[in-house]
């Protein structure tokens, strides 16, 4: 049962979202926020809408995978956007009771809901089209400039390798101790939460142990493949920049004058601020 | 042609107990050495040293008193560490606890990358390590999704990257089925006869032992026996009072002699043993 919970949420394929460098995948991202949070009228996020559904396209994840990144932060958007709906000041629309619905109000809810989907819908792109590795070798050497101020980014970097690794190892042991404890009378399923919660107890213990005693193996082994940080280390996989990132940077830079410049012509929506 | 590579000279090892305060010894004077291209089991129950003295071979551990010297360099030499643990491979029990990446290729490619090997040359090693545990068809996949055996050949290839001259097994097969031990074997002892590779493993399976060149036998951190599995095995009633087991052929035999038979006792295997009962009915006919 543990055992079929997937790494990550990578979506393995081989298109040409797939093949763009993690670093600059990353950095276009990055830069695809900034678009988000930049634009300041509709006009720009149809353009955006567009944009984003063709990347969605071209990367031929199915479109279902890529709306359920939003499913756990749906609460949240629709909590900003009745909020900013009833508690912006401007031109009244109708009011009930307490409650006042201005011409802005609606405008900026609007767009707060729009901002929240697109940095979500972008994101999860990101990490559908890129497997964890990829993603750990790109963040490490992103950040490695800043090694010089004391980012320890090649440590950061080997401690997410390492979590991935043992992931799996250490679901396939909880679902061993959960059995075993179960074999012994343990009941995890009825009481309360309170109740349910001390029987973790049993589960969390062994299973702290025995991963002290396998970072303690782990660390030897290493030692003994003559690790030493990641000073004078060489990498089996080069991140090479091709033809694909050129283009992939091409497309983002389109956009962002496209982005821009309807902002500097059209102006603000109402109620943008 | 059979030099000396390692070369361990009364090695004494103890650690200190906080709580009692008292120092524990587990090696006390040991001295052994290591032909190069030899295949030496290192046997011993639980708790007899046997891992200890193995961690001092890659300088994991440094003598309390006494020199440990690979390939001439002396492993309390700080400033040789890397040397010595490139050129000794070390193999542990657990495969899972040995594994660095959750792709095979890039767990192989941990230690050539640690050496700062050229990537031209780690991809060569990588290639050349898994194809000699045969694993070559694997390295793309995750090491979760692999069989103990399996795992742990990944764990030799990734020690074989570094080109080791020594390679060295703690217990290599102790948590394996007994198809993933056969893999193993069959692994270690290819290596050994193939490529020359010196090996050293320490175990306590008996059947293990006996494929080796020679045997050495530790007991409460000193060697009580040594010499070829011929030779060692046949004491049956030295082995079992160190705690010991000795291949069941062997026994067999031993306990025929016993009640007055007169059979070789340096048998180690049925297929030997039977042959041995067979020639021995035809005499007495």
């Amino acid at each position: 049962m543990l055992k079929d919970i997937t790494l990550g949420q990578y979506f393995p394929g081989n298109t040409v979202v797939h093949r763009l460098d993690p670093r600059a995948k990353i950095l276009l991202v990055l830069a695809y926020i900034v678009f988000v949070f930049s634009i300041k009228n509709f006009v720009g996020y149809a353009l955006l809408a567009a944009f984003t559904l063709a990347c969605i396209f071209i990367s031929q994840v199915p479109i279902r995978f890529v709306l359920k990144g939003l499913k756990p932060i749906v609460v949240f958007i629709v909590i900003t956007g009745l909020f900013n709906l009833f508690l912006t000041d401007g031109e009244p629309i109708f009011t009930w009771w307490i409650f006042t619905v201005t011409k802005e109000g609606v405008g900026f809810a609007a767009f707060m809901i729009l901002r929240l989907f697109f940095l979500i819908l972008g994101t999860s792109l990101l990490t559908l089209t890129t497997s964890p590795i990829a993603l750990t070798d790109g963040l490490e050497q992103l950040l490695s400039p800043f090694k010089k101020i004391g980012l320890p980014a090649h440590e950061l970097a080997m401690m997410m390798t390492i979590a991935l690794r043992f992931i799996p190892t250490l679901m396939e042991e909880t679902d061993k101790i959960i059995k075993a404890q179960s074999a012994r009378g343990a009941d995890f399923e009825s009481g309360n939460i309170l109740r349910r919660a001390k029987a973790m107890v049993p589960i969390l213990i062994p299973l702290f142990i025995s991963a002290f005693r396998r970072a303690d193996e782990l660390a030897t082994a290493m030692e003994c493949r003559c690790y030493r940080g990641g000073e004078n280390r060489t990498r089996l996989r080069e991140l090479k920049l091709g033809k694909v990132d050129l283009g992939g940077v091409l497309a983002f830079l389109l956009l962002g004058i496209a982005v821009f410049g309807l902002n500097f012509w059209l102006g603000p929506s109402v109620g943008v601020r | 042609m059979h030099t000396d590579i390692i070369t361990i000279s009364q090695l004494c090892f103890q650690y200190h107990n906080e709580e009692t305060g008292l120092d524990i010894p587990v090696l006390q004077g040991i001295d052994l050495t290591v032909k190069k291209g030899e295949f030496l089991a290192v046997l011993g129950h639980n708790g007899s040293g046997k891992s200890t003295l193995a961690k001092h071979l890659n300088a994991i551990l440094t003598p309390t008193s006494g020199k440990v010297l690979v390939e001439g360099i002396d492993t309390a030499d700080e400033k040789r560490l890397y040397d010595i643990r490139q050129r000794v491979g070390m193999v542990f029990q657990n495969p899972d606890n040995q594994m660095v990446a959750n792709i095979v290729e890039e767990d192989v490619a941990f230690a050539p990358e640690n050496l700062g090997v050229p990537r031209d040359e780690i991809r060569k090693r990588v290639d050349a390590a898994l194809e000699s545990v045969g694993m070559t068809k694997f390295k793309q996949h995750a090491p979760h999704m692999l069989s103990g055996g399996q795992k742990q050949r990944i764990a030799i290839a990734g020690v074989l990257a570094m080109q080791p001259d020594i390679l060295v097994l703690d217990e290599p097969t102790a948590m394996l089925d007994p198809s993933g031990r056969k893999e193993i074997m069959q692994a270690i002892k290819r290596l050994n006869r193939e490529q020359g590779m010196t090996v050293v493993l320490i175990t306590h399976y008996m059947d293990e032992a006996v494929q080796a060149d020679r045997v050495v036998v530790i007991d409460h951190g000193t060697i009580r026996m040594e010499g070829t599995p011929q030779a060692v095995f046949p004491k049956v009633k030295e082995l079992k009072g160190l705690g010991l087991d000795t291949p069941q052929a062997t026994e067999l035999i031993y306990l025929l002699n016993q009640k007055g038979a007169n059979l070789n006792p340096e048998i180690l295997d049925s297929e030997t043993c039977v042959a041995e009962l067979l020639r021995n009915i035809e005499i007495n006919r």
